[in-house]
Formats: C-alpha cells, sequence, structure tokens
C-alpha cells in the first residue's frame, strides 16, 4: 500500500508552475533591472544607469506629490472602510428587521466592475445632472452645483468616497464571518457579569476580533495602494495631479512618456514602501497585541 | 435574550438601512439612468424616475457601441482563462493539499508576494515577453495572463477543497489500482465539483472585470474587451453619450451581478476552509 503524502509525485505542479515563471516571476525580475536602466519606448539600446532613476525620483515633484496622494488615499480610505465595515458587521450580526435582505444588498458593489463602479460615481457627481447636486440643491443645503471631482477642494475628498464604498462590502463579509465566529455565551457571560453594549465590544468582541481586523487591514491597505482603474475612470488623477494615485503616476511615465525604466523602478519604489509599511504594522500591532494581554 | 432596548434596536434599524442605501443607491441611480431619454439625463435638479421610460439607450449601446462585441471578446477570453486556471490549478492543489511542508511554504509565499507588488512593475516585461512568443496584442496572450494572475487564489481556495475530502477515499482508489491521473480525475473532480464550479465562476468574474492588462496588453480595436469599451467611449464621447454609456454599463454588470448571486456563500466559505490548517 502506498503511504498518504510521499507517494505524490511533484510533476503534477508543473503546469502551474510554468506559466507562474514565465508570466508572473520572470516579468517581476525583469522589471526591477529595468528599473536600473535607461530604457525608454522604441529605444535601440538600453543601457544600466544604476540608480539613476532613483536618483531623479527624489528630485521629481510629482513623485513626491503622487506618492503623499496615495499616502492619504490609502490611509483614509483603508480606515474609512473597516471602522465602517465593523461597525455594518455587526448591526448585520444583530437580528434586526430585514436582515437577509442587507446582507443581500450591501453585496451590491462587489459585484460590479471597477471600470463601472467609477462610471457610476460620476454619474452621481456629475455638476448638472448628478444626483448629488440634485439632492443638495433639493434640500436647500447649497445652491450652486458643486464640480465634484474637477475641483481641488472636493476631487480627493469625492474620490476617497468611492475608494470606501467600493471595498466596504468585502471588509464587512470578512469582519461579519469573524463576528459569527465568536461563541454567543461569550457575550452572554460577559454580559451576565454586568458589561454594557460598550464594554461587551470593548472587551469582548474586540480583542476576540483583532487578528481578523488586523489582517484584513493589511490586504485592503496593501491593494488601496496599488489601486487603478476606479481612479483612472473617476478623474484620470486630475484635477492637476491632486488624485494621482502612485499607480496612475507610473502609468503616464510609462504609457504616455514612454519613460519604461523610469515606471518601472516607480513599481520597485511602490513595492518597497508597501512592504516595509506592512512590516513596521505588523510589528506595532504584535506588540500591543502582546501587551494588551499581558 | 435580547436585551437590547426597543429605541436602541430603532436606531440602529435605521443605521443599517442608511448603509443599505449608501451602497445600493449607485446601481440604483445607474439603472433608472439608462431607461432616461438623453434630454432628461442632462436635465438640471435630477429626478430619480424617468418622466419616460425608453429602451433607445440600449438599442444604442448594443448596436451603435459595438457592446455586443467587445462582451463577446470578454467572454471568450473569460471562459478560456478560467479553464485553463482550473485546469492546471487542479493537481497542483492536489500536490498542496496531500503533501505536508516542503513544497507548501514557498508557494504560500508566492501567492502572497504576488498581493504585494503593483502591476505596473511586470507590465512592460509582461508585454516584452508577450511579443517575443508573438502573443501580443491577441486574446491567447490575455487568456495566459488572466490565467496566473487568477492562479494564486484559485489555487489557495482548491487546497482547500481538496483537503476537505477524506485522504481514505484516494488510498482504496490507489489499492484498486488507480494511478495519479486517475484518481485526480476519476476520485477527486468529482467530489470537489461545486467547489471547482464556484473556483471557475470567480477566475472568469476577475478576467470579465479587469481593465488595466486589457488596456495596456491589447491594442487594436476589434480585440478588445468590454471594460476598455466602456472607459473609452466616455473619453472620446464626452457628456451626450451617458445614456448609452449607462446602459452599456448596465449589460456589463449583469453577469457578474448574477454569477456573484450564486458565489458569495462558497467564496467566503471556501476562502476560510483554505485557511484551515489540519
Amino acid at each position: 500500500m502506498r503511504k498518504s503524502g510521499m507517494a505524490i509525485p511533484l510533476w503534477l505542479l508543473i503546469p502551474a508552475l510554468l506559466p507562474v515563471l514565465v508570466f508572473s516571476v520572470a516579468p517581476l525580475f525583469q522589471g526591477i533591472w529595468l528599473g536600473f536602466t535607461d530604457y525608454e519606448l522604441g529605444a535601440r539600446e538600453t543601457r544600466f544607469i544604476g540608480f539613476e532613476n532613483f536618483r531623479y525620483m527624489l528630485e521629481d515633484r510629482q513623485f513626491w506629490r503622487s506618492f503623499r496622494v496615495g499616502g492619504v488615499w490609502t490611509v483614509a480610505v483603508t480606515t474609512g472602510e473597516v471602522v465602517l465595515g465593523l461597525m455594518l458587521a455587526m448591526l448585520l450580526n444583530a437580528r434586526l428587521p430585514g436582515q437577509t435582505l442587507a446582507r443581500v444588498l450591501v453585496l451590491a458593489p462587489w459585484a460590479i466592475p471597477p471600470v463601472i463602479k467609477g462610471l457610476m460615481w460620476r454619474l452621481i457627481y456629475h455638476p448638472d445632472a448628478g444626483a448629488l447636486n440634485g439632492a443638495l440643491i433639493s434640500l436647500g443645503m447649497i445652491d450652486r452645483p458643486i464640480q465634484w471631482l474637477t475641483s481641488f477642494t472636493w476631487a480627493l475628498p469625492a474620490v476617497i468616497v468611492v475608494g470606501i464604498w467600493s471595498s466596504l462590502p468585502t471588509t464587512t463579509v470578512v469582519l461579519l464571518a469573524g463576528l459569527q465566529a465568536i461563541p454567543g455565551e461569550v457575550r452572554e457571560a460577559a454580559a451576565i457579569d454586568g458589561a454594557g453594549a460598550w464594554g461587551q465590544f470593548r472587551h469582548v468582541t474586540l480583542p476576540l476580533m483583532w487578528p481578523v481586523i488586523m489582517s484584513i487591514t493589511a490586504l485592503q491597505a496593501m491593494w488601496n495602494f496599488n489601486s487603478f482603474g476606479l481612479v483612472f475612470v473617476l478623474t484620470e488623477g486630475g484635477p492637476a495631479g491632486s488624485t494621482r494615485l502612485p499607480m496612475l503616476f507610473a502609468y503616464e511615465e510609462a504609457f504616455q512618456f514612454g519613460n519604461l525604466a523610469y515606471a518601472s523602478a516607480l513599481g520597485t519604489v511602490m513595492t518597497l514602501v508597501i512592504g516595509l509599511v506592512l512590516v513596521a504594522y505588523m510589528r506595532t500591532q504584535f506588540r500591543a497585541a502582546q501587551g494588551g494581554t499581558a | 435574550m435580547n436585551r437590547t432596548p426597543p429605541l436602541a434596536r430603532f436606531a440602529m434599524t435605521i443605521a443599517l438601512w442608511t448603509f443599505v442605501f449608501f451602497l445600493a443607491f449607485p446601481l440604483v441611480w445607474l439603472v433608472l439612468t439608462s431607461f432616461k431619454p438623453s434630454a432628461e439625463i442632462m436635465q438640471r435638479g435630477a429626478q430619480l424616475l424617468p418622466d419616460t421610460w425608453t429602451l433607445e439607450n440600449y438599442r444604442q449601446a448594443l448596436f451603435g457601441e459595438r457592446i455586443l462585441q467587445t462582451a463577446f471578446n470578454t467572454f471568450r477570453v473569460a471562459v478560456a482563462s478560467s479553464l485553463l486556471t482550473l485546469a492546471i490549478a487542479t493537481p497542483a492543489a492536489y500536490v498542496l493539499a496531500r503533501r505536508p511542508g516542503g513544497v507548501n511554504k514557498p508557494v504560500v509565499g508566492w501567492i502572497l508576494i504576488s498581493q504585494t507588488f503593483p502591476m505596473i512593475l511586470i507590465i512592460v516585461p509582461l508585454f516584452m515577453i508577450l511579443s517575443r512568443l508573438g502573443l501580443g496584442n491577441t486574446h491567447l496572450g490575455l487568456v495566459l495572463v488572466y490565467t496566473v494572475w487568477s492562479l494564486p487564489f484559485v489555487l489557495w481556495m482548491l487546497r482547500g477543497y481538496v483537503r476537505n475530502v477524506p485522504v481514505e477515499i484516494e488510498h482504496s482508489a490507489a489499492i484498486d489500482g488507480a494511478n495519479h491521473f486517475q484518481i485526480i480525475t476519476r476520485v477527486l473532480i468529482p467530489l470537489i465539483l461545486p467547489g471547482l464550479v464556484a473556483t471557475g465562476l470567480y477566475g472568469f468574474i476577475n478576467a470579465w472585470n479587469e481593465f488595466f492588462f486589457a488596456l495596456v496588453l491589447v491594442k487594436s480595436p476589434e480585440l478588445q474587451t468590454i471594460q476598455v469599451n466602456l472607459a473609452r467611449f466616455r473619453g472620446v464621447e464626452g457628456l451626450a453619450r451617458w445614456g448609452p454609456l449607462a446602459a452599456g454599463s448596465v449589460l456589463a454588470t449583469i453577469p457578474t451581478l448574477i454569477l456573484f448571486g450564486f458565489l458569495q456563500k462558497g467564496l467566503v466559505s471556501g476562502l476560510l476552509s483554505g485557511g484551515v490548517k489540519q
């Protein structure tokens, strides 16, 4: 008789491994390498130029600007969706009237392609025909239409709201699954001990949910920082770069100006930033978790 | 057992339905817009319901804006890539689920790393590799890219499904003389079929919704995908075309909306079961 485990041959991995190596691992390394060259669209030859692209980046105000926009966007969207997602998950778990229907409706944005999410919100934000200005004017809250997506003041907040809207369902579903895994007896025991609603949340729900909250925050922050399609359709990074996320900046550099090497270097820096922030985040969270239980 | 005071429950219900309104309203607005005549869409002081309901936008979207052609392109690419993903991921998931340790670590590591790097980093080399293979600006190239791109999550889910199959079944098949290929095709696949369907649909949706690769890798208009078509015809046509654009967007959302309806339970449980260690 065959023994379990050892008998299964590794070559069964090859059909999956080969395309991953050719279309994912190889381009990744080549992309990192390109960042150290002067490769441009249509260039005859490519030279290795060391850290030249990265040195240029430090003096490039567009770069700093787009990474600052990316930072604001990532922190605002991630915080918003996790805080609101936790609230929504708890509401969906509270046996309120219409709970089943609400659970289905809440998932609506999940199913929608990013491009169409962007188009939908352009319709909502449209200065003349949009639902938002229409509602605000008829409520008497504003008397002139606001140019949501083309004003320096409003474009970034408006885009952030769409970002939160767009990823709220995923976050909520994950957090709801986490909530449902908490045995009811735990909370009942706390209630019997005299804990109020806030006390139960603070001392029972939150600590038990912490690992789930931590992982979904990290994942979403990563995805948000690398986000492209939604904002591309909403504003294309405008007005004057005020919503130009790092991915949009890199895309412009690569495919509008042909600076393929510089765009690749930007990609490398994006990866580094994400990596460093994640490591730092994991560390502080890990310490906080240990300090909390001690 | 419920100790929440009625007033608090009332406030919570209001809060819940405010969330629902926020999340669902843009879709409602899009659908209603798609039935409005152009003049009404651009009216100031927008109304929720159309005064006159019209199908004109759908007619224009279907016959004037290449929605059908680009939808068919996307459908072809999405079906091919999700089938290909399943075909290569199933044997791999079998190995990963049944060979503890060893290969698992690097593979899981890769699954996680693949989530962190931005697509801009691989898009230029990918473009070069595809051109060298003669697959630049082709549907086959896009199929391969989508396959690799869906693979991490598909592998993760399938590994979870395979683990839920009692290993004894495979042992008895092996005793009866089945080889690995037969164990996968005759024993494993029938047992994890619901999981395969769910994961396949996930791959389909992934490809159907994808924008960035399709935007960069496919240049010929006749090969364009539906997402690029919709994003483009906003850019060129400007404001006057909102009616057909809304109609096209509704049409492009219907497949994913329906599939997600079937999927949501399976996706969440698959996601969680993939993570459970045995």
